[in-house]
């Protein structure tokens, strides 16, 4: 179908959008109304409202989104998302690689916590083969270590780009330099800062490095104090809570109708956690809470209370990767003969079956939905279920009739990541 | 609610015909049902008190190959007070033409989280939802010639005149 002349905005639309041939059936004609309506939309829209374009190079929206804003002067209207800047072709890659091939790209889906998409990734499959009640405690304690650092520099990202998106620079300078920290010990792990390739199916790529418990019980202890300070920089800062607090409420029916899931819900007030409801990996074996919002300093499920559910969350994540060095230090104690690839299959070949697994990620509910036909080593469909993916997908029904400043906090404290919203 | 208490559930609402198969013996059992009721279904396991599915996880559209030239979707739904997972499927025969695309009942108005799946599924693989109010293709350009994720598809070699490389 041919793409009007934006230039000339509203006179040719309709000759845009004839059929290309007489016996055009009733569905490619549906089609092109559902493009036909958003055009006349815009269209309209550039004459009696104004038509604000909101990225893809905006540095709010935390990447290459585009959002379509149709304003009445300064009051937000309808919000429409462009999203596919980033689209990397994930699902297609995956039905042409094998399942351990595939592990890169699932870090680079949600780049900014790449450990816990591979974990979920790596999960599935095991589950699959059917061997991963076999895995030694130790790797799973390593997963879960790794995992939860991981986490908490996604959420500092998150806090810290929130941050400066309401005009605060220096939390994030001061979250940058402590993710620095996690950045460097994992590179020291995996031999890469960012997209790591670290958990394989049935082991993990190496051991941790000699000292890196020390090192990660020295970063805790440093960090603890940072995270109070922050707190007092921003949390309890009036300009932030003014610019938060009551802006951007997402009522709890309308998060579980539109899939959000992760810090997005539980700022909505339920205490809902799939590392507690379903219980995988070693997550029965710690000790958590599950922070949610109360609507301490406005209403339950605004901005305000996502972001204080993603600071509690980093004191939860450290309380487990505390428990965790805890345990690696003492009774699962690295040995000279420890191989953490030693239950790698050789070939993975599961069971004809679909399986869908689901796994809280950093952003929420990361699930992978895999179709084996058992007897090739490539599976024949993977589905990514992106918790970003979701959760922006309720931006349009929670900036109705807000400030476009408004639409910036609301956009920050949604924390979605492209990489993963794209795949 | 347990699998075979969700088949009653269904059997006893919509007759025993909506439910034309399922697979069980794998890590996950699944139902297959009438692809043109699954709207129905689903508004009926999210409002029962009984198995109150109101979670869509995962909105899935599959090409089950070249040689069945099936299309299908399938649904996981979730239960937060019960802490249950269900999959549902549907699945049609279809021609591959591009005239004439697979023809599913849309669940947006049961689960807004079906929007934007729905849509990612019309455009990677040409399942058409009816009923869906803005299914424009989504990670794609709008003008994107074909269905990426189906089995026959052939890589384009030239988008608006520029070669890919």
């Amino acid at each position: 179908m041919a793409i009007p002349d934006l230039k000339s905005r509203s006179v040719q639309l309709k000759d845009c959008f004839v059929p290309r041939n007489d016996e055009a059936d009733k569905i490619r004609f549906t089609l092109n109304e559902a493009l036909q309506r958003y055009y006349e939309k815009i269209a309209n829209a550039a004459v009696e409202d104004m038509v604000l374009n909101m990225g893809p190079q905006h540095p709010s929206t935390h990447g290459v989104l585009r959002l379509e804003l149709i304003t009445d002067g300064e009051i937000v209207k309808e919000v429409i998302p462009h999203l596919g800047y980033l689209h990397r072709c994930f699902e297609k890659h995956a039905e042409s690689l094998t399942y351990q091939q595939t592990i890169p790209f699932t870090d680079r889906m949600d780049y900014l916590a790449s450990m816990n998409n591979s974990h979920a990734f790596v999960m599935g499959v095991e589950r699959m083969m059917g061997i991963d009640k076999d895995i030694p405690k130790r790797i799973e304690y390593i997963r879960v270590l790794v995992c939860e650092l991981n986490r908490i520099a996604s959420h500092l990202i998150a806090i810290g780009t929130y941050g400066i998106d309401i005009g605060a620079f220096t939390p994030f300078l001061w979250c940058f330099r402590d993710r620095e920290h996690i950045m460097g010990m994992l590179e020291w792990a995996s031999g890469s800062r960012m997209l790591y390739n670290y958990i394989w199916v049935g082991g993990l790529f190496y051991d941790l490095p000699v000292g890196f418990e020390e090192r990660c019980r020295e970063f805790v202890d440093y960090f603890k104090p940072k995270m109070i300070e922050l707190n007092e920089l921003l949390t309890d800062n009036q300009v932030f809570i003014s610019r938060t607090a009551n802006v951007g409420v997402l009522p709890l029916d309308v998060a579980i109708n539109y899939g959000c899931s992760g810090p997005m819900l539980r700022g909505s007030g339920l205490k809902w956690d799939l590392r507690r409801i379903d219980g995988y990996s070693i997550y029965p074996e710690l000790e958590f809470d599950i922070p949610v919002g109360t609507g301490l300093m406005g209403t339950v499920g605004d901005c305000w209370d996502r972001y204080k559910v993603r600071i509690d969350e980093i004191e939860q994540s450290l309380k487990m990767v505390e428990q965790c060095l805890d345990r690696l230090q003492k009774e699962l104690k690295r040995t000279p003969e420890f191989d953490p690839r030693a239950k790698m299959p050789r070939k993975i070949i599961p069971k004809a079956q679909d399986y869908y697994v689901r796994c809280e990620g950093a952003k929420g509910e990361l699930g992978f939905y895999f179709m084996a036909d058992g007897k090739s080593e490539i599976p024949t469909r993977v589905k990514s279920r992106g918790p970003s993916f979701s959760n922006l997908s309720v931006l349009p029904e929670i900036s109705k009739g807000v400030m476009i400043a408004d639409l910036i906090a609301i956009v920050g404290s949604i924390d979605f990541v492209l990489g993963e919203v794209d795949r | 609610m347990s699998f075979e208490g969700i088949k009653a559930l269904l059997a006893a609402k919509f007759g025993a015909d909506v439910i034309v198969g399922e697979e069980t013996g794998g890590l996950q059992s699944a139902l297959l049902i009438d692809a043109d009721r699954i709207a129905d279904v689903c508004l009926e396991l999210r409002n029962n008190p009984d198995s109150y599915f109101d979670f869509l996880s995962c909105l899935s559209g599959v090409d089950y190959g070249t040689e069945t030239n099936r299309f299908g979707v399938v649904y996981h739904l979730a239960s937060i007070p019960y802490k249950t997972q269900l999959t549902l499927k549907i699945s049609k025969e279809n021609s591959r033409d591009l005239a004439d695309l697979p023809s599913f009942p849309s669940i947006v108005s049961v689960y807004r989280s079906a929007d934007w799946h729905e849509r990612e599924a019309y455009d990677m693989l040409g399942i058409f939802f009816e009923g869906h109010p803005d299914l424009r293709r989504i990670l794609m350009p709008d003008d994107w010639e074909g269905f990426p994720l189906r089995k026959d598809y052939k890589n384009a070699e030239y988008y608006k005149g520029i070669k890919i490389d």
